[in-house]
């Protein structure tokens, strides 16, 4: 009797785990074959497409694609073009979104309530449905900068930035989140005579780390990634990010393997670092769920 | 807290200020920007003065009629047959120059249906090619919005047992969310193509032959539905994240009490896990929605919108006009419509999933 029970709940373990493991392979099998393709000659890309060689490192393998992708297009500056746009949105976005938030949970000022909710109503605002008219906006906004004063915001950095440094999601991120912090404590501190300034640098800050790590993620994700904007704003190669610079693979005469390294070269360090921190990519994600 | 020494306008503005000037001059200005481009005939670069047009943009886009035709009969009164079927007068010598309906001018064919009888009622729209994206995009959130929703709280569901490992699978399940859905076209056009593709050599292999190869994406009949599989391919670990952290908020005194009581797994999940997952559902169904009415860069590395329309969409349609043809007024009409749509469906899904009370 024990021994049908642990037999049968063996094979109802194996068979949980088969289920589990053919959806992992649905999920795996496309960027497994991007990796693996990345490394062959077209024509040996196309043949092994044919067989379970699709997703193995055989025949001949190589980084010649590699070396071409950097030789038919400017991959280094999209790469280097990503980096700043990515970077320098997530810093400033973490810094005005955390300010924001802050003051609309502890500190009383008029106006407070109505501006929340006005922030609280573009959540429903798709960012397709403004695309258009704000690309007519910046192409005429004027901009001071080295050369002096210009008229239009096409085809630099801060047109990929500035746009997207504060948005409704990320300050009620922090808003969220700060309301579950004691709020005696600030109070006390200000009680104590303590400045706004060093409750949210002292106070505040040391306690949410978590906050942090979660609107800087969604925040990289978003920008890392963009497509549609930087398409429409940067015609100048100069300024494009990866995502734009995969037009110079797919446009003409598609050299798959060539295809396949750039897609690896701008995936790859992304997939790394999810993996890597995991745990936090998937709480930030929850996070956006929780209270909404 | 209420208490004077929180009090401060001066802080609250300054902390404030930047984040909230940001989003009303990025965010909320061309919103009403969209409205305002609507109504004129702006163009990105125009050596003319912008006028104001009225509703004329809209009547462009959304001009739908429909006419009934009796079909061409011979001098003795048959009905004159055309490969089997009736034939019917060209729509051309009606719709273009006919002093009798000046309304008609301009406009195309966008189908026709015949009510039993001779006659034949054809349906005409003024864009023939937007009315096709409107549906294209509604056939594409009708399919994403409930099999998405769906296979995500499966997979929750199947995540959230207590298994050794179970981590693992996890996060295997939610990496193509952290690839750009603009990668994973490109990649999956690879794997649609319609000669050497990934997808046609496993259909053959496990079929011996007998499914022979189809051109996923030249086909009109199957473009948009691979489209419909790839998206849900990458965003459902998206969702499932968001329903495991629904299912982690129930008690689990709940479930040990259903245990106690001999509660069967249906029972479980209709009576505990469902009830306790109501706000998440709602949320979720309005976040895939909005989301799926921005379906864009798909199309974009894909299809162009093709073939024979068969891809085009709502987003499409704005930024092939707004920015491909500058015609700035024209895609904020076409804007403002997605908008309207957005925000009726997201009213009516919150009507529907209200509390009973």
């Amino acid at each position: 009797m024990a021994m049908i029970s642990a037999e049968n709940r063996g094979l109802r373990l194996a068979t949980r785990y088969a289920v589990l493991v053919l959806i992992a392979i649905i999920f795996v099998f496309p960027l497994v074959f991007m990796l693996m393709s990345s490394l062959k000659p077209d024509q040996q890309l196309l043949e092994d497409s044919g067989n379970l060689r699709a997703f193995l490192p055989v025949g001949d393998i190589s980084l010649q694609n590699y070396w071409d992708a950097f030789k038919r297009a400017p991959v280094a500056t999209f790469v280097f073009n990503s980096v700043l746009v990515t970077g320098v949105t997530v810093v400033l976005s973490l810094l005005l979104c955390s300010a924001a938030g802050f003051a609309f949970v502890f500190v009383n000022w008029k106006g407070r309530n109505t501006l929340l909710a006005l922030l609280l109503a573009t959540l429903i605002l798709p960012f397709e449905t403004i695309a258009i008219p704000l690309l007519m906006m910046v192409a005429y906004l004027p901009w001071l900068g080295m050369e002096g004063l210009i008229w239009g915001w096409l085809n630099s950095y801060h047109v990929q930035i500035i746009p997207f440094i504060a948005d409704g999601l990320t300050v009620f991120l922090f808003v969220q989140y700060f309301k579950d912090l004691p709020g005696e404590l600030i109070e006390a501190a200000r009680v104590e005579g303590a400045s706004w300034f060093q409750i949210y640098r002292k106070i505040v800050m040391p306690l949410s780390g978590p906050i942090f790590a979660t609107a800087a993620i969604l925040k990289f994700l978003v920008m890392y990634n963009q497509y549609l904007w930087p398409l429409m704003v940067t015609q100048e190669e100069g300024y494009r990010p990866v995502m734009v610079g995969l037009q110079y693979f797919f446009q003409l005469n598609v050299a798959w393997g060539e295809v396949m390294a750039y897609l690896s070269l701008i995936t790859v360090p992304v997939l790394a670092f999810y993996l890597y921190l995991q745990k936090a990519f998937i709480a930030s994600i929850a996070s956006t769920g929780v209270k909404g | 807290m209420a208490s004077k020494f929180t009090v401060s306008n001066r802080t609250g503005w300054l902390m404030a200020g930047p984040a909230v000037l940001l989003i009303a001059g990025f965010v909320i200005l061309p919103f009403f920007l969209a409205f305002y481009f609507s109504f004129t005939n702006q163009r990105l670069v125009s050596p003319n003065a912008t006028e104001f047009v009225g509703m004329s943009n809209y009547r462009q886009l959304l001009g739908v009629t429909t006419l009934t035709l009796d079909p061409v009969r011979d001098d003795s009164g048959a009905v004159v047959m055309k490969d089997g079927e009736p034939e019917y007068p060209s729509l051309r010598t009606i719709t273009r120059n006919n002093p009798d309906r000046p309304d008609l001018a301009g406009m195309r064919e966008w189908f026709s249906f015949s009510l039993g009888g001779d006659s034949k009622t054809f349906v005409l729209a003024r864009d023939v090619v937007f009315m096709k994206a409107v549906v294209n995009t509604f056939i594409f959130v009708l399919i994403v919005a409930p099999v998405q929703a769906g296979l995500a709280l499966g997979l929750a569901l199947l995540i959230n047992q207590r298994l050794k490992g179970i981590n693992v699978f996890r996060a295997i399940y939610f990496m193509p969310v952290v690839v750009s859905i603009v990668v994973v076209s490109l990649l999956w056009r690879l794997i649609y193509d319609g000669q050497s593709g990934l997808l046609n050599n496993l259909l053959g292999a496990i079929s011996f032959g007998l499914i022979p190869p189809i051109d996923w994406l030249g086909n009109p009949s199957t473009a948009l539905g691979s489209i419909i599989a790839m998206s849900i391919w990458q965003a459902v670990g998206f969702h499932m994240v968001i329903w495991l952290s629904g299912l982690q908020t129930i008690s689990p005194t709940l479930y040990e009490a259903a245990a106690i009581e001999g509660a069967s797994k249906w029972q479980v999940f209709r009576y505990i896990t469902w009830p306790g997952l109501r706000n998440t559902a709602v949320l979720i169904l309005i976040v895939i929605t909005m989301q799926a009415f921005g379906l864009f860069a798909q199309i974009d590395v894909m299809t162009n919108g093709g073939p024979l329309d068969s891809t085009q969409t709502i987003v499409f349609q704005a930024i092939e006009r707004g920015y491909g043809k500058q015609d700035i007024s024209g895609g904020s009409a076409i804007s403002v419509i997605l908008f309207i749509i957005v925000l009726s469906i997201s009213l009516i899904q919150r009507w529907l999933t209200r509390e009973k009370t």
